[in-house]
Order: C-alpha cells, then structure tokens, then sequence
C-alpha cells in the first residue's frame, strides 16, 4: 500500500537570527493506510511540531509533505483545507469534544461540515461508535462520559468517513492505565482498519502498542525499531535472557 | 521467585496430586515459568520434610500422592505473603554497569549507546503488548505477568530517558576527574533499610 503520509526531508525553524529554533531538520518519514507509528522523544524534540506539518496546521521551512499521493505545497489554500476537512482526524490530549453536543453528534460534525446530510452523517458516526463499543454511549454529553469514554468518541470523530490519517498528541496523557490501555486498543484498532495513524508519546507503554516507534532527538529522526517477530518468542526458554 | 510458596498457595486451595500442581502453576502464570516435574517433587518432599504439607498414599513423593497443607504451612504461607520482596541493597544491574563504564571509556558516544539499549527495550515491549493485545479480558493472571514485564522494562526506559537529561544538563567534566560524591554514594544505598 502507498504511503498514506510522507515528510520528505522536512525541516522546521521558529524565528531567525540568534533566537532561531530548529524544531525539525531533515526528517524523513513514510507512514502507510493500516499501519500506526509511535513517535517518542523528549520534551523540545520536535514531537508536536512533526505532528503539526504531517496534520497540515503547520509548513515547514523546506521539504515536502505528501498527503494520500498529493503535495501539499502545490495544492491552493482551498484545496488544503478541503484534504485537513476530508481526510485528516485529530485526537488531542484533552478530547476536545464540544460540550453542548452528544456523542454521535460530536462524531457526526466533521461529515455535517462537509456538507454531509444529517441522517447519513448520523449512521456513519453511530457504525463507527460501534466499532469502538460506544453504542451504549452514543446519546451521552461529554460530561456523561468518562476519560477513556471520552477518548475513544474523540477517536471515532477523528476517523469517521473517508479519513486516511490519524494524528494523535499524547492521547493518553490524561488517562489511568487502563483507560489508557482501551484507547491504544481503540486506535490500533481504528489504524488496523486502514487508516495510517501517527501518535506522539513520551509513555513508551503507549507506543508499544504501535506498529513501529520512531525516536527523535533534537529535531532529528536518529532511530526506530524494527518488526518484532512475534509474541511466541516470549514465551521460549530462555526468551529473558 | 518461590516455587515453594506458589505451591504451597497452591496445596492451600484444597488436597491436590503433584502433577495436578505443576499444570496449574503454569497455567495461572501464564506458562511464562516452566517448571520440570522433578522440580515440582523435590519442592513437595522438602515441604512435606518441614511439616508444611502432608501426603497420603503410596509413600514417598510420587504421583500417586495427595498432598495437603498442615496448619504450619498457612501460617508460612499467610507470613511469606506479607513479607515484603527484598529491593535493598539494589540488584547488580548490568545496565547501569555498562552506562557508568561507558562514561569514563574515551570515544563512546553516550547518547547513541542509550538509544541502543532504548530501542531494544521498546521492541521487547512491543513483543509483550503483542501478546497483550491477543489476551481476553477474562485471562487476568496471564494479564497481570505481561503487566508486570511491561512495567519492569518501562522503569528501565525511563531510567535510560533520565540519563539522557542527565548527561544533556551536566557540565563538562575532564573524564579523570574523580566525582567529588562518588565513594559515598554506595554506603548511602546501604544504608536504606526497609
């Protein structure tokens, strides 16, 4: 499968002369539909702000971003709003759900956006709540709702209709261990269904649950792990040693 | 780990034959810790010789025998639950060996060796939530093992992510220099007692 996201040498420099910061240089990174990325680093490593140009909120300096076959820096204003509407979800460490709508009107928003009737909007939002087992929550407010309930709403808005990518900022950052736990699930789970997702993590708990951890370090992408061979592993003699 | 004790919690549940222990032992931890059938014997026989358990049938220890606790033995056991894991003096950690030795070798990039140890601990714990994510909510002993591995290595992650800072933030030093707190530091550790 193609690359759902690509960053082609993307560097990324706040401000000029002695009080310019690099935040990203020279970062390569592919990610494709079905297949979710960790990507962990220190704090001031370049995290958010990779997530920022891979989401395009943000432009880099130079280099290119390649969303679902198309390069953002030839597309006009327009037509880059339409691809961050249509095709981008994002998932925030604090929900952001609004709080004066239920759980599958806060799902079915982004379609009605997009100008989506809303019946069909509705039973879109309400097949994903049930991929996620939130039937039961769908006609909740968010302040019926728990963290982790929460969260996982925040993910079915983020990928309902024909989003190809998932951006994630420290999604279980305010979440126990277990809540947190439902949520990566809930996300490899969304990712595994055929959309790429990218999650920044400090919690190396939480990009275990991804397909493969990327480091940065100083802006720099400088290492990521390799497909495991699989869970038998562990459990031969000598598997600890 | 005790297998002592595991059996003796075991033997705690009701009367139960030797080979009948070893197959629920490794199912409840999740076949994480084989243990041979000689193991499992030899464990009964030294349990049964300090009036901890005791067996009917054949004689001996064999697989006909029906092992059953004795009133010793819960109180052993109840005491061994209570009495905390000993976690002072600190184990000797081969990792925090080698990052100490590392910072005095001439040439050694510090940071990269951290990433190199890094990245081997997040795929072993990309191994481990593998395995999780295939575990049913109803299979909590097996659960609660890989939780305790996860843990374990993410202790160790953040202790390399510490390091990290820690090197990051110090200033330069002559690598002969002696470290002014250095010999101290191993007689404070001692010196934490439970």
């Amino acid at each position: 499968m193609s690359a759902a996201v690509e960053l082609r040498q993307v560097s990324k420099v706040y401000g000029s002369g002695p009080t310019e910061v690099h935040a990203l240089r020279e970062v390569d990174l592919s990610v494709r539909g079905g297949e979710l990325v960790a990507v962990m680093g220190p704090s001031g490593s370049g995290k958010s702000t990779l997530l920022t140009i891979a989401g395009t909120l943000e432009e880099p300096t130079s280099g290119d971003v390649v969303i679902a076959g198309q390069e953002l820096a030839r597309l006009s204003r327009n037509d880059r709003a339409r691809l961050r509407r249509r095709s981008i979800g994002y998932v925030f460490q604090d929900f952001n759900l609004l709080a004066g709508l239920t759980a599958v009107e806060n799902v079915a928003l982004p379609l009605e956006l997009d100008g989506v009737r809303v019946k069909a909007a509705r039973s879109a939002a309400m097949e994903v709540l049930a991929k996620l087992d939130l039937t039961e929550r769908a006609t909740r407010y968010p302040d019926e709702l728990s963290g982790g309930e929460s969260q996982r709403v925040a993910i079915a808005r983020a990928v309902v209709g024909e989003r190809r990518l998932l951006l994630a900022d420290e999604p279980t950052g305010a979440l126990d261990s277990l809540s947190a736990e439902t949520v990566m699930r809930m996300l490899r789970l969304a990712s595994h269904d055929g959309v790429a997702g990218v999650v920044v993590t400090h919690d190396a708990q939480m990009a275990s649950w991804a397909d493969r951890v990327v480091f940065l370090r100083d802006g720099r992408l400088i290492d990521q792990t390799a497909p495991g061979p699989g869970p038998e592993s562990l459990l031969a003699p000598g598997a600890n040693q | 780990m005790s297998i002592r004790h595991a059996l003796l919690a075991l033997i705690s549940e009701g009367p139960k034959y030797g080979l009948q222990l070893r197959q629920e032992f490794e199912s409840r931890t999740g076949e994480v810790w084989p243990l041979n059938v000689g193991q499992v014997y030899t464990t009964l026989q030294r349990l049964e010789r300090d009036g901890l358990v005791e067996s009917e049938g054949s004689g001996g220890a064999g697989p006909q025998n029906v092992f059953t606790i004795t009133p010793t033995g819960s109180g052993e056991l109840n005491e061994w639950l209570r009495t905390p894991p000993d976690v002072v003096p600190p184990p000797r950690d081969e990792l925090v060996i080698k990052v100490l030795v590392a910072m005095r070798v001439p040439g050694v990039d510090l940071p990269e060796l951290l990433q190199v140890h890094r990245r081997h601990l997040v795929q072993a714990m990309q191994e481990y939530t593998r395995l999780k994510s295939e575990i049913t909510e109803d299979e909590v002993e097996l659960s609660l093992v890989v939780d305790s591995e996860l843990f374990r290595i993410e202790a160790i992650v953040r202790w390399l992510d510490t390091a990290d800072a820690r090197f990051k933030r110090r200033p330069a030093r002559a690598a002969s220099e002696e470290p002014a707190s250095a010999p101290r530091v191993g007689r404070k550790i001692a010196g934490i007692r439970r």
